[in-house]
């Protein structure tokens, strides 16, 4: 089946088959590898990506369904070389250790920054509630999105926050 | 890695439209909204559809309204947006109680309440609470529209009374002036499906249970409800003793299988403490307690 969608901007088209889920169409069609792929059973939350604009486990999504529809993936959080202040937190704050839960983390908080920008503890661990971290025990990915919070207009570029964390 | 077995795909753009798919492709077809219950299905191959007709641009099926004394909730709602919804919380915050338990907060923006209805795992939350709140469902087919009640709905495990080729498009809940709500659930974790969940409304006049509805799921309660329990506590105080003997009831209601998630005792133990908790609530709730 012939699909064509919005991902982060730029409009593509491919080929594939009905049953494709949408994480592998993302990873595999698109090279787009910062969305992970853990579970398969929308347990892990590690596959998260927006569609429409709202935070979705692409596993448990088919690739055809997002025809002609708008997706957003971790790849498209830095604009123009400027991280968003969520990667920017994630790097302060150290929430991240093996990574693999992280692109998934990342674009919860973002969403949940736009709609509640000063989210409390509580709020930020609801919003992470779909997502599985074995390494932080969660305690950084909160400090993370509260240093997002808590820095919404400071965007960095990838190369000064790369600098900052070698000094 | 989980891949569905081959199927062909089909985009309905309106409700008819979804019909005459379901009718031209026939009973190995099934209509998909957030897929959060038939993927994961169709992934392990316990469902094997030759064909999934999206149904997710049918977003005029997206709304709570009321209309003719009824709450009315489309079938493409999702759970987010039943959750968010101030008219369904004005009316039954069971509706919220449940919804902040099920699943997880992205799973949440692509499941339906139609979908969830019509998966009818034995243990859906939404299927205790339209049980409890003695909801109905709207069911349309090419041949016209019927309303069936919540508590008829169910067939079994993952069965309905749905037809071949009959689309879910409402779920309605007659507004009873004064009613009050809860809804409450054991987990093993987060985002869980129910160990044991119960949800109830009350109606009190004068200090005494006037109407009330309780529903229960993961407790092998037929068609989520206990129906003797409420008899039971209708006319009476909602005293300690009485909420006590509704409970036991309603655990009689119930006929849990022993799994990974606890014995039957446990189980059992859970439908009448459960019951007890909505219904305390739902008191407290009426009497601004809560």
């Amino acid at each position: 089946m012939h699909v064509t969608m919005t991902v982060n901007g730029n409009e593509v088209t491919a080929d594939v088959e009905p049953r494709l889920l949408l994480v592998h169409f993302v990873r595999d069609h698109l090279g787009l590898t910062g969305t992970h792929w853990g579970c398969d059973t929308s347990q892990c939350g590690t596959c998260v990506l927006w569609l429409d604009g709202r935070p979705v486990k692409s596993c448990t999504v088919l690739a055809v369904m997002a025809d002609g529809h708008e997706v957003r993936t971790v790849e498209g959080l830095e604009v123009d070389g400027r991280l968003d202040p969520v990667q920017q937190g994630f790097m302060e704050e150290h929430g991240l250790q093996c990574g693999f839960c992280t692109p998934g983390m990342m674009m919860t908080a973002r969403w949940l920054l736009d709609h509640q920008p000063d989210p409390d503890e509580a709020t930020i661990r609801e919003a992470i509630s779909g997502q599985l971290c074995r390494c932080t025990g969660y305690e950084n990915i909160v400090r993370a999105v509260r240093w997002a919070a808590r820095h919404p207009g400071e965007p960095t570029t990838a190369q000064d926050a790369s600098q900052e964390v070698q000094a | 890695m989980q891949t569905p077995a081959p199927v062909d795909y089909a985009r309905a753009t309106s409700v008819e439209h979804a019909l005459e798919l379901l009718e031209r492709l026939g009973p190995e077809s099934r209509l998909i909204a957030g897929g959060h219950s038939l993927l994961p299905m169709m992934r392990i191959r316990l469902a094997q559809p030759e064909c999934v007709i999206d149904i997710n641009d049918l977003t005029d099926l997206d709304y709570v309204k009321v209309e003719g004394g009824e709450l009315c909730i489309g079938a493409m709602t999702r759970h987010a947006g039943v959750l968010d919804s101030p008219v369904v919380g004005e009316h039954y915050t069971i509706f919220h109680d449940a919804e902040r338990l099920i699943a997880d907060p992205p799973v949440r923006n692509r499941g339906t309440v139609g979908g969830s209805f019509c998966q009818a795992d034995p243990a859906e939350d939404l299927a205790a609470v339209g049980s409890a709140l003695k909801a109905s469902v709207v069911l349309r087919s090419s041949q016209g529209t019927r309303t069936v009640p919540a508590r008829e709905f169910h067939a079994g495990p993952y069965e309905t009374v749905l037809g071949d080729a009959e689309m879910l498009t409402e779920l309605r809940v007659p507004i009873r002036p004064g009613a009050t709500s809860a809804y409450t659930k054991v987990k093993r974790k987060s985002g869980d499906w129910a160990t044991a969940a119960a949800g109830a409304y009350v109606v009190l006049r004068d200090g005494v249970v006037a109407d009330v509805g309780i529903g229960l799921t993961a407790l092998g309660a037929p068609h989520f409800c206990a129906e003797e329990a409420e008899a039971y506590l209708v006319g009476k105080e909602p005293t300690e003793e009485h909420l006590a003997e509704t409970g036991r009831l309603a655990a009689q209601a119930c006929n849990p299988r022993a799994d990974q998630r606890g014995p039957v005792e446990y189980k059992l133990h859970l439908a009448g403490e459960l019951t007890q908790r909505v219904l305390r609530q739902s008191v407290a709730r009426a009497e601004g307690r809560a």
